[in-house]
C-alpha cells in the first residue's frame, strides 16, 4: 500500500525518489532535468540568445500561519526570491496563487497579503497576476508564487560548478525556521525566531565584490546535509566540513538537543551556501558579513578531489554525513 | 537507547518544573525526584530521571580525574 | 591525563582484536556521530548490540498500535521513532495517511507521555493509547503517568506496552556469545537501575562492564576501561557517568517500577522469546492496559535478512545480504534496526553509503 506520506514532502531522500520517480518520469526535458533551484531558459532572436531568464515555482504550506520572525505572506515571497538568487538571477516579478479554506479569518488574510507586499518591495519585486480559490476546510490557507528573473551577463553559477580547491561559505546560523516552527508545535518556550528573509543582500554583496560565485543553494527543507550531499553529486567531488565552524544560535543547539534534532538536517528560510575559489574566500566571508542577513557567515569547509561528503569532527575524527532520511521526526528512543 | 539531557530547574509547581535547555523552556514531571531550583536535572520524554551535581565541563574535568585514579 | 592521551593510547593498540558492544543505541547513534571508530585502533570492534527499542519490536506490536489507532473514539500518541516501522497493514506513518482504503488512522507524535494527562482531561470521550516502548529509563516514566492517572480518576487512558529491560538481555547474550570482551553499558538505563546491576554479571563472565555517558570523551574513557581491565586480566563493573549514575540507582524510580509492573516474557526481534524480560502492568492498573499481552508473532522476513544477527553483534550491517543489495535501505526498509534512528542498519547506512 504505497501511499504518500509526510516524509515524501521533507526535502530529503523520500521527495528525491518521488521527484524522480513520478515527475521527472513524466516530464524530462533539458531544463527541468538540471534540477537546480531555479530554471534556466534563453531568451532568443534568431539563432542570438539575448536574454538568460531563471524562473521557479514554490508552494507554502507552513502552519502556524503567523509565527515569530514572519508569517507564510513573507515566507512565500522569500523563498521563490531566493530560489531565483541562487541561480545568479536578478528577481523581477512573482506570480501567486492562493488556495484559502472556508472559514480563514478576512482579517488574516488582508495581513498576509499586506506581508506580502512589504517583502515584495524589499526584495525588489513586482506582483503581477494572481488567482485565487477556496475549498471546504478549517480555515487554512495554501500559497503558491512564481518568480522569473533575468541573469546578468557573466554569471555561471550551477551547483554542478565546483571543483577542488573551492571553499564553502554559509550565510548565516542553521536551523532556526525549522526550531520556530517545530518549537510552536511541541509547546517549547524560547525566544528562537523564523530566519526567514530575502537573500538579495547576500548575494548581490558577493558579485559587487567581484566574488567569482560558483555555486550557491538556500538551504531550505533537508537542510545543509543534503544541499551538500546534492553539490557534491552534481559535481563530482568529495565535501569535507568542518565541525564547530558550522554555525548555530545556542538556543537552537539546545532546542535541536531536546528533540534529538541534528542543525544539520534542520530547514532554514533564509540561509545558504555559496561555493567561491579559495584565493577569494577571505573576499567573500567579509562581503557576506557586511550584509544585514550574512552577518554570522562562515566559511564551514572545502571542496576536494573525490567524492562523498564528510565532517571534520571536535576530536579530529573524520565521518561522513549522508542526506536526510524520512521526516525528521522528534525522537527520544 | 534513551536520549536524555540535562537541563536547569528554573522554578517548581508541585509534580512538574520549569527546565531551562539553553533558553528553551521545558515544563518537566520532577515526580521521580527530588530537585531543588538551579540544579540541573537529566531529562528523558518530558520527565527528569536525575538531579547532576555538575555541569558538563566539569564532569568532563572529573572524568579525566576518576581515570587517573583508577591508573594508580 | 586528557583526552588526547586516551586517543593516542588506543589508536596505539596493537593487541588481540577485542570486540567490544555498546548495548544503548544512543551509543550506536554518538559513536558514529564523534567519528569514535577513526579515533581507535582498528583491533578494537565496536559492535552495536539490542539496545534500541524499536528494533526489537515485533511486528504484531506495531499491528495492534495501528488497530488501536483505527478503533473509532480512539487516538494513538507515539515517539517519533515509531512511525516508519513496518507492520503487516502498513506503518503507522503510512496509516496516518488517509487512503482508498478508509479514513486516517488517529495518530500523533508525542514529545513526553505525560501530554496524554491533559488530552485526555480535555477529550474525556476520546480514548488515548499510548505506544508505550522502551527500556528501564522509560519504563519508569510511564509509571508515574499511570499512577498520575489513577489519582486523578482520569480513565480513558491505554498503556499498549513493549517493555523491556535490559539486563536479561545481556545475560542473553553473554550466555550465549561468548566473543564478546566487553560491554560498554547503557548510561541512562544505568541512572535508573544503578551501577550494581551490573556486579553479577561481570563476576558470572570474568568481563568489564563500564557505564557510559554520551558524550565522546565519556565513550572514550569507556572503552579505554575495557581495554585496560582486558589487558589488566580484570573482569568488573566501572562507572565513567558518576554525575548522573549512582551505584544504587534511582530508587524512587525503581519503586514506582516495582508498583506498577510485574515481569514476564517479551518477544525480542532477532533473539526471540526471553524470559522475565518484559515489563507489564499488575492487576491494580490493567484497566489502563491496551492489549500489551503476547504480542509476539513478527512478520515474516526473507530468508536472506540478518536482522537477529545484526541485533546481536555477530555481524556488522553492511554484512547483511539484504543491506549490500540495497534491498533494505531507509526508505524501504524490512527490518526496524533499518528504520529507528538509533537501529544500527539505519546508522551504518546514513553513515557508510
Amino acid at each position: 500500500m504505497e501511499k504518500i506520506t509526510m516524509a515524501h514532502g521533507s526535502g530529503g531522500k523520500s521527495s528525491a525518489q518521488l521527484m524522480a520517480d513520478i515527475f521527472g518520469k513524466h516530464f524530462k526535458n533539458q531544463v527541468l532535468d538540471k534540477m537546480e533551484d531555479a530554471a534556466i531558459v534563453e531568451v532568443t532572436s534568431g539563432t542570438y540568445s539575448i536574454a538568460k531568464i531563471a524562473c521557479s515555482t514554490d508552494s507554502f504550506v507552513v502552519s502556524p500561519l503567523v509565527f515569530k520572525g514572519g508569517d507564510i505572506g513573507k515566507l512565500c515571497v522569500c523563498g521563490t526570491v531566493n530560489d531565483l538568487l541562487m541561480m545568479g538571477a536578478v528577481p523581477k516579478y512573482l506570480t501567486c496563487g492562493f488556495i484559502l479554506e472556508e472559514g480563514l479569518s478576512i482579517d488574516l488574510l488582508d495581513k498576509v497579503v499586506e506581508s506580502m507586499a512589504l517583502q515584495a518591495k524589499e526584495a525588489g519585486v513586482m506582483i503581477v497576476a494572481g488567482d485565487t480559490k477556496v475549498v471546504e476546510g478549517n480555515g487554512g490557507m495554501y500559497i503558491n508564487t512564481t518568480g522569473i528573473g533575468q541573469i546578468p551577463k557573466g554569471r555561471e553559477v550551477s551547483s554542478a560548478n565546483c571543483a577542488a580547491g573551492d571553499v564553502i561559505l554559509c550565510s548565516g546560523n542553521l536551523g532556526d525556521h525549522h526550531a520556530c516552527i517545530l518549537s510552536h508545535r511541541m509547546e517549547i518556550k524560547n525566544n528562537i525566531q523564523s530566519d526567514c528573509a530575502a537573500l538579495n543582500d547576500v548575494v548581490e554583496g558577493l558579485f559587487e565584490a567581484g566574488i567569482q560565485v560558483k555555486a550557491m543553494r538556500d538551504v531550505t527543507r533537508g537542510g545543509l546535509g543534503t544541499v551538500l550531499n546534492e553539490i557534491a553529486d552534481s559535481s563530482g567531488c568529495r565535501i569535507e566540513l568542518e565541525e564547530e565552524s558550522i554555525p548555530v544560535d545556542e538556543e537552537v543547539k539546545g532546542f535541536a538537543d531536546i528533540l534529538g534534532l541534528d542543525p544539520l538536517y534542520m530547514g532554514n528560510e533564509g540561509k545558504m551556501i555559496a561555493v567561491v575559489p579559495a584565493d577569494q574566500a577571505e573576499k567573500a566571508l567579509e562581503a557576506m558579513k557586511a550584509s544585514e542577513h550574512g552577518k554570522n557567515a562562515a566559511i564551514i569547509g572545502s571542496v576536494l578531489e573525490g567524492e562523498g561528503t564528510f565532517i571534520k569532527t571536535r576530536l579530529g575524527a573524520t565521518r561522513r554525513f549522508d542526506v536526510l532520511y524520512g521526516e525528521g521526526l522528534p525522537r527520544i528512543c | 537507547m534513551c536520549v536524555a539531557i540535562p537541563g536547569r530547574v528554573t522554578e517548581i509547581n508541585g509534580t512538574t518544573a520549569k527546565v531551562d535547555f539553553n533558553g528553551n523552556t521545558v515544563n518537566v514531571n520532577i515526580g521521580l525526584i527530588e530537585p531543588k531550583v538551579g540544579q540541573y536535572v537529566l531529562v528523558h520524554a518530558g520527565c527528569a530521571i536525575e538531579v547532576m551535581e555538575k555541569e558538563q565541563a566539569q564532569d568532563i574535568i572529573d572524568l579525566f580525574a576518576d581515570l587517573e585514579e583508577l591508573q594508580s | 591525563m586528557n583526552v588526547k592521551d586516551l586517543i593516542d593510547y588506543l589508536k596505539a593498540y596493537n593487541g588481540r582484536e577485542l570486540k567490544i558492544m555498546e548495548v544503548c543505541g544512543t551509543h550506536t547513534a554518538a559513536i558514529f556521530k564523534n567519528g569514535i571508530r577513526d579515533l581507535i585502533s582498528p583491533k578494537i570492534k565496536l559492535i552495536s548490540g539490542p539496545g534500541c527499542p524499536v528494533c526489537v519490536t515485533p511486528t504484531a506490536y506495531i499491528d495492534r498500535c495501528v488497530e488501536f489507532a483505527r478503533t473509532p473514539g480512539c487516538h494513538l500518541l507515539t515517539f517519533g521513532d515509531m512511525m516508519k516501522v513496518p507492520g503487516t497493514h502498513g506503518s503507522l506513518s503510512e496509516n496516518k495517511a488517509a487512503g482508498e482504503e478508509g479514513a486516517a488512522a488517529n495518530i500523533t507524535i508525542m514529545y513526553s507521555p505525560f501530554e496524554a494527562i491533559e488530552k485526555a482531561k480535555e477529550n474525556p470521550d476520546i480514548t488515548y493509547g499510548i505506544a508505550a516502548v522502551g527500556f528501564e529509563t522509560t519504563a519508569p516514566v510511564y509509571a508515574l503517568l499511570v499512577q498520575q492517572a489513577k489519582a486523578l480518576g482520569i480513565q480513558n487512558i491505554r498503556l499498549i506496552t513493549a517493555l523491556k529491560t535490559a539486563i536479561p538481555a545481556l545475560k542473553w547474550i553473554c550466555e550465549n556469545q561468548n566473543d564478546i570482551d566487553g560491554f560498554i553499558c547503557p548510561g541512562h538505563v544505568s541512572v535508573i537501575t544503578g551501577s550494581r546491576i551490573y556486579d553479577q554479571l561481570a563476576e558470572t563472565y570474568r568481563k568489564p562492564f563500564v557505564v557510559s555517558g554520551f558524550e565522546a570523551e565519556h565513550i572514550l574513557a569507556a572503552i579505554y576501561r575495557i581495554v585496560k581491565q582486558i589487558e589488566e586480566g580484570r573482569g568488573r563493573t566501572e562507572n565513567m557517568y558518576k554525575n548522573a549514575v549512582h551505584t544504587e540507582g534511582n530508587t524512587k524510580a525503581l519503586a514506582a517500577m516495582e508498583q506498577v509492573y510485574e515481569a514476564g516474557p517479551a518477544m525480542w526481534r532477532g533473539l526471540g522469546i526471553i524470559q522475565g524480560s518484559g515489563l507489564y502492568l499488575k492487576d491494580d492498573y490493567s484497566c489502563y492496559d491496551g492489549g500489551s499481552h503476547e504480542l509476539y508473532e513478527d512478520m515474516e522476513l526473507p530468508a536472506e535478512c540478518c536482522c537477529g544477527a545484526v541485533i546481536t553483534g555477530r555481524i556488522n550491517p553492511d554484512q547483511c545480504p539484504m543491506f549490500r543489495s540495497g534491498r533494505c535501505t531507509p526508505l524501504e526498509p524490512f527490518g526496524p534496526c533499518m528504520v529507528s534512528s538509533e537501529g544500527s542498519c539505519g546508522i551504518w547506512y546514513r553513515n557508510l553509503h
